[in-house]
C-alpha cells in the first residue's frame, strides 16, 4: 500500500506541546546572565520641541547604568541615527528618523531617551526622573488639513505631502460621458491597531571579544533586521545573529526595523552587557505601528445593466510622522488592487501620501488591500442600491470570466487563476440567498431590520517577484538528510504562529519518505538559517514552501543517483514514489531517502565523481504574485431600538489552491475574519487635534472578547495556481480581506429602508441608532 | 518583605518587594516563564494562573497577596508527560497559532470547567471573555472548551505528548525510524 499523504490531512501542530505547556521561548522568556533592563522616555505631544533634557536626578543612581538622548546617539562613533525605509518611489519625500528623537518630537510616543537599570522596575522608576521640557509646536492628524499646507510635520519639507502618484488606464473621461449613472461616495477606511498580544519585545548582547552582536526580537524578519542594523550600526553584517524566538503574533506589526531595537543594541554594544526592552501596552498603542488609515474618494460610472465602467479615485493615505520600513508601500498596494475582481477597464487614480503628528502606518494584515476591497466591495452595492439590482447580479455582471485566466489588469497585474462565479455560487447555496431575501422581506414588515452583505474579494500575495518589491521577494530552504536518517529543515521564513514547522513537514514527509515526527523544521535564527526574507504578506507557504519544494527536488535527484549506483542501475531508470525510490513502474524494490543519506555520509559507496553528504540549498524567485478570493457571506440583525449588530450568520467560501492542513488554512481563516470584522464593527484609533491619542490602552481600544464574534462557517474551492510548484496561494491575510466589506455591506444593507447608503467604520450601535432614526419629522 | 507561598504545589519563600506583581514573582523569581504578560491595564489575560483554585490575573495581584496561598500556574496544569484534557483540546482543535494568550486562555477554561462542567457554546464565550486572542477568531477555543468539558466529564484519562505523537497516519510498511536506521544490509556491507 501506499505510503499515506501527509499533505492534504489535519495534521495536529508540532509546535503545539511546548505552547500548550508554558514550555515555549518567546522573547521576555530569553533568561541571560547580567541582564540589564531599558525603559524609554516618550514624547508626551503631538508636535514639540525639545528644549532641555534633564537626567541630573539619575547621576547618583547606584541602580542606574546609562541614560542616552538623541544627542547622544546622533554623535555616536559609526552610528547612522536615520533609519530605513525600503520603496522604489523615485521622488518620495525622506526625512530624517532619528533612532531617539533630536530636537524635535513629531507624534506621542516618539522616543526622547533610554534608561538602562538593574532591574525593570527601577529602569522604570529611572525614566520618571528624566525631566524633559518640551514648547508644544501646532500639530496636524487630519490628513487632507495637513495636505493642504502648514503646521508641518517635517518643517524642512516645506510640505507634508510624502508623494504623490498618479495612475490613468483606458479611458475614464469617456467612461465617465457615456455613463448611465454615475456615484460619488467617501469612504473612510479608520486607522486600526494590530495589537499582536506579545508587545514589542527585544533584548541585546554584544560580546566584546567576538565583536558580536546578537538580538532576539519578536521580528518577523529576523534577516532582514539583521541587515538593516548591519546598516545602521556600521557593523559587519556577519557580526550581527538576529533571532526571532516564538513569537506572539505579528499581523505586519513586527514586519518592521524599529527605532528601539537600534538604541537597544546600540546601548547593549556600549554596556557589553545584555539589555532587555519589553514595551508595556501603552507604549505598543503609541509607537507600535497602525494600519490602514485612508480617505478613498470613489467615482463610479455604470451602465444601468450594473455594468461599471469606470472608476475614478483617489486615495488619501495618513503616514504618519515618519516612514517605518514600508509605509509609502502600503497605499500603493491599494491602488493596484482597486479593480478587485471586476473587468474595469478605465480607472483615474491618484494616491497621496501625507505626513501627519501621529505614529506610522505601516503593512497591518492585509497592507492596503483590505482598504481596495472595502471599497470596491462597497461600490458595487452602492451601485445596485441605485439602479434597484441584487448585489449578486451586478458582481455577476462585472465578474472576469473563469476563461480570461491570466488576466491582465488595468493596473498591470496578472491575476493567475480564478473562478469568482464558482465560490459566489457556492456560498450563495450554501446560506440559501434567496430565502434569505425572502426572510429579510418578512421581517422589514415586522420592523426587524436584517441585512445580507457579500464580499467577493481578491487579494495579492505570496510576496513576491523580486522585481515588483522594494527588497527581495525570494526566500530559501535548506534540508538536510543527517546519517542516522533525521531530516533538518531550514527555512529563511520566519513564522510566528502560522504553522510551518507542521505543513513543511507534512511535505518533507511525503516527498522523502519519512515519518513526520523525523523532521525537524528550525527558523529565526540568522546563524543557523541561510538568509531568509520572512514571513509577511501571506508568503511563507507560497514562497517559502516553494523553495522547499525545490530543495526536495535537488535532494531525490541526488539520492536516485545513489541508489541506481548500488543498483548498478541507470539513475534515468529510477524514479521517486511515495517518498521511496523504484525502478520505473516497479515498486517491488524500494531505496529510501534514508538509505541514500547514510550513503552520502559514509562516503564510499558513492558513484565516482559524486560529493559525499546529501543536503540541498534552494530558493525560490517567484515569477508572479498570487491571488486567493473567495466570497464571505454575512447576515446582521441591526436593533432599532439600540442600533446593535446582531451577527445572525457568518459563511466564507475561499480558495486558495492547494490546501497542505485544511485545519492551519482554517485556523488563518477563523482569525483573518475576526480582525476584519473588528475593524468593521469596532476598532478604531483615535487622535485628538493636537494629537493626544486617545485610544492608548485595551480599555479604550475594542480588540473583540469571544462573546463578540459569531460561529464562522467555512467552505473552499480549489483553484490551484501555476505560480509555484506547490499550486498554493497565502491565505494568512485573506479572511481579514473579504470579511470587512461583507459586514459592512451586510449592515448597511439592513438600514437600506433608512435610506442609508454609506455608514463609516466601525459602525458602532451609536451611529447606527442615528441613522435609523426618523429625519425631517417623517417617519418611516 | 518575606512571603511563603505554594506554587505548582511546591512551597517557596520569597524576598519581595510590596510593588512587586505576582505575574513578575512568577516569571522572574521562580522561572516560570508560561504565564505571559500582554497589557498594563488587566485586560487581556494572557497572564491568569489560578489562586486557591480560582482564576485571577497575576498582573492584577501583589506578590504579597499571594502569601499563604497556593498557585497554579499553566506548568502544574499539565505537562509533557501528562497533559490535562484542557490542554489536549486546545492541541487538538487547533485552539492557538502563536499561543501567546494560549496559557493563560487554558488555564482560564480551566477555571471555568470547575464552575460549570457542561457550558454551552455561549457560556463558553461568556466564561473566557477577560481573556484576548488575536489570532484565531475563538472559534477553535470554543471548540476546544467544549472538547475539554466532554473528556472530562467522561473521565478520560490524561495523555502524554507521545502517546498523542507520532502524528503520522498508519502504514502498512513503515518508513526506517530514528532507531536502527542504519540498515542491516548496508551495515552487513560495510563489515
Amino acid at each position: 500500500m501506499a505510503f499515506t499523504a501527509m499533505v492534504g490531512a489535519r495534521i495536529r501542530r508540532r509546535e503545539d506541546p511546548r505552547l500548550i505547556t508554558g514550555r515555549a521561548t518567546y522573547v521576555d522568556d530569553v533568561r541571560q546572565v547580567g541582564t540589564v533592563y531599558a525603559a524609554f522616555v516618550r514624547s508626551p505631544y503631538g508636535h514639540a520641541k525639545i528644549t532641555s533634557i534633564d537626567t541630573s536626578a539619575l547621576k547618583d543612581d547606584e541602580h542606574v547604568l546609562a541614560v542616552y538622548t538623541g544627542e547622544d546617539l546622533h554623535h555616536a562613533h559609526n552610528l547612522k541615527s536615520s533609519l530605513p525605509v525600503a520603496h522604489k518611489m523615485p521622488d518620495l519625500k525622506t526625512p530624517p528618523h532619528y533612532a531617539l528623537a533630536l530636537d524635535e518630537v513629531r507624534f506621542v510616543g516618539d522616543p526622547v531617551a533610554i534608561v538602562v537599570a538593574d532591574t525593570p522596575y527601577l529602569a522604570r522608576d529611572a525614566a520618571e526622573k528624566i525631566v524633559v521640557e518640551y514648547e508644544e509646536m501646532p500639530a496636524v492628524v487630519d490628513p487632507e488639513k495637513a495636505a493642504a499646507g502648514p503646521p508641518y510635520v517635517h518643517d524642512s519639507l516645506g510640505t507634508n505631502v510624502a508623494f504623490t502618484m498618479p495612475f490613468s488606464a483606458g479611458d475614464p473621461d469617456k467612461a465617465f460621458a457615456q455613463a448611465d449613472v454615475t456615484i460619488k461616495q467617501r469612504i473612510v477606511n479608520q486607522r486600526v491597531a494590530p495589537v499582536p498580544i506579545e508587545p514589542r519585545s527585544m533584548v541585546a548582547n554584544y560580546d566584546a571579544g567576538m565583536q558580536q552582536l546578537t538580538i532576539y526580537s519578536a521580528t518577523q524578519i529576523p534577516h532582514l533586521l539583521r541587515t538593516q542594523l548591519a546598516v545602521v550600526l556600521g557593523l559587519p553584517e556577519n557580526k550581527i545573529r538576529a533571532i526571532a524566538p516564538e513569537v506572539g503574533g505579528g499581523f505586519g506589526a513586527k514586519l518592521n526595523v524599529y527605532p528601539e531595537e537600534v538604541v537597544v543594541s546600540w546601548v547593549a554594544m556600549q554596556l557589553e552587557r545584555p539589555v532587555k526592552y519589553i514595551e508595556t501596552r501603552s507604549e505598543c498603542f503609541q509607537a507600535m505601528i497602525h494600519g490602514r488609515d485612508q480617505i478613498d474618494d470613489l467615482e463610479i460610472a455604470a451602465r444601468s445593466d450594473g455594468t461599471i465602467t469606470g472608476l475614478r479615485l483617489k486615495i488619501t493615505a495618513n503616514l504618519g510622522a515618519y516612514h517605518q520600513l514600508l509605509t509609502p508601500v502600503v497605499p500603493t498596494l491599494t491602488l493596484l488592487m482597486s479593480h478587485g475582481c471586476y473587468k474595469f477597464e478605465n480607472i483615474a487614480a491618484e494616491v497621496v501620501g501625507v505626513f501627519t503628528n501621529t505614529m506610522s502606518t505601516d503593512a497591518y494584515r492585509g497592507a492596503g488591500r483590505p482598504e481596495a476591497t472595502f471599497f470596491i466591495e462597497r461600490a458595487i452595492d452602492l451601485v445596485a442600491q441605485r439602479l434597484k439590482l441584487d448585489p449578486v447580479d451586478v458582481r455577476r455582471k462585472n465578474f472576469i470570466a473563469p476563461s480570461a485566466f491570466p488576466h491582465t489588469t488595468a493596473t498591470g497585474l496578472t491575476y493567475d487563476s480564478g473562478d469568482y462565479e464558482n465560490t459566489m455560487d457556492k456560498a450563495l447555496a450554501l446560506v440559501d440567498y434567496a430565502g434569505l431575501r425572502k426572510q429579510q422581506e418578512e421581517l422589514r414588515q415586522q420592523g426587524r431590520y436584517l441585512g445580507i452583505g457579500l464580499s467577493t474579494y481578491v487579494e495579492v500575495c505570496g510576496m513576491g517577484p523580486s522585481a515588483a518589491m522594494p527588497a527581495a521577494g525570494w526566500d530559501s530552504a535548506t534540508i538536510r538528510i543527517e546519517p542516522t536518517g533525521s531530516i533538518t529543515v531550514l527555512t529563511g521564513v520566519s513564522p510566528h504562529g502560522q504553522g510551518q514547522e507542521t505543513t513543511f513537514a507534512q511535505i518533507v514527509s511525503d516527498e522523502l519518505g519519512v515519518p513526520i515526527d523525523q523532521v525537524s523544521v528550525i527558523h529565526g535564527d540568522t546563524d543557523k538559517v541561510q538568509y531568509g526574507v520572512g514571513t509577511f504578506g501571506s508568503r511563507g507557504t507560497a514562497v517559502g514552501g516553494a523553495a522547499l519544494k525545490l530543495a526536495i527536488d535537488t535532494i531525490q535527484a541526488k539520492a536516485i543517483k545513489i541508489a541506481a549506483h548500488q543498483w548498478e542501475a541507470n539513475p534515468d531508470d529510477l524514479e521517486y514514489r511515495d517518498g521511496k525510490i523504484q525502478v520505473k513502474g516497479d515498486p517491488s524494490k524500494t531505496f529510501t531517502t534514508a538509505e541514500a543519506g547514510f550513503l552520502a555520509f559514509m562516503g564510499d559507496k558513492l558513484p565516482p565523481g559524486l560529493e559525499p553528504g546529501l543536503d540541498a540549498t534552494r530558493r525560490f524567485e517567484p515569477p508572479n504574485f498570487v491571488f486567493p478570493f473567495g466570497t464571505h457571506v454575512c447576515v446582521v440583525e441591526v436593533d432599532a431600538r439600540s442600533g446593535e449588530v446582531k451577527i445572525v450568520k457568518y459563511l466564507a467560501v475561499d480558495d486558495c489552491g492547494r490546501l497542505l492542513n485544511p485545519m492551519i488554512v482554517e485556523g488563518q481563516v477563523h482569525g483573518g475574519i475576526a480582525q476584519g470584522l473588528s475593524q468593521a464593527l469596532f476598532e478604531e484609533v483615535v487622535y485628538d487635534d493636537s494629537g493626544q491619542l486617545l485610544t492608548g490602552t485595551l480599555m479604550d481600544y475594542a480588540i473583540p472578547h469571544a462573546e463578540q464574534v459569531p460561529h464562522y462557517e467555512l467552505d473552499h474551492t480549489v483553484t490551484p495556481t501555476t505560480v509555484n510548484p506547490l499550486g498554493i496561494k497565502g491565505i494568512g491575510e485573506a479572511g481579514t480581506i473579504g470579511s470587512t466589506p461583507a459586514i459592512a455591506n451586510a449592515v448597511i444593507d439592513a438600514l437600506a429602508p433608512f435610506g442609508v447608503v454609506h455608514i463609516d467604520m466601525p459602525l458602532k450601535p451609536e451611529k447606527l441608532w442615528a441613522a435609523m432614526q426618523p429625519k425631517n419629522g417623517s417617519a418611516r | 518583605m518575606q512571603i511563603d507561598l505554594t506554587v505548582n504545589g511546591k512551597r517557596t519563600s520569597l524576598d519581595v518587594e510590596p510593588r512587586l506583581l505576582l505575574a513578575h514573582a512568577l516569571r522572574d523569581s521562580l522561572n516560570l516563564t508560561g504565564t505571559h504578560i500582554g497589557c498594563d491595564t488587566s485586560s487581556c489575560g494572557a497572564c491568569t494562573v489560578l489562586l486557591d483554585g480560582v482564576s485571577v490575573k497575576s498582573c492584577t495581584v501583589f506578590a504579597v497577596q499571594a502569601s499563604g496561598h497556593e498557585v497554579t500556574t499553566i506548568e502544574g496544569i499539565g505537562n509533557a508527560d501528562s497533559l490535562h484534557p484542557m490542554q489536549e483540546a486546545f492541541w487538538s482543535a487547533h485552539g492557538l497559532q502563536c499561543g501567546y494568550c494560549t496559557t493563560g486562555m487554558i488555564v482560564s477554561a480551566v477555571d471555568l470547567l470547575q464552575r460549570n462542567p457542561d457550558p454551552s457554546d455561549d457560556e463558553i464565550r461568556a466564561g473566557l471573555e477577560g481573556n484576548l486572542c488575536r489570532c484565531t477568531g475563538y472559534e477553535n477555543i470554543v471548540k476546544a472548551v467544549r472538547a475539554a468539558g466532554a473528556a472530562m466529564r467522561s473521565g478520560d484519562a490524561r495523555h502524554s505528548v507521545d502517546e498523542l505523537m507520532p502524528i503520522h497516519p498508519p502504514t502498512e510498511e513503515p518508513p526506517p525510524s530514528g532507531e536502527g536506521i542504519i540498515p542491516q544490509q548496508l551495515q552487513e556491507a560495510k563489515a
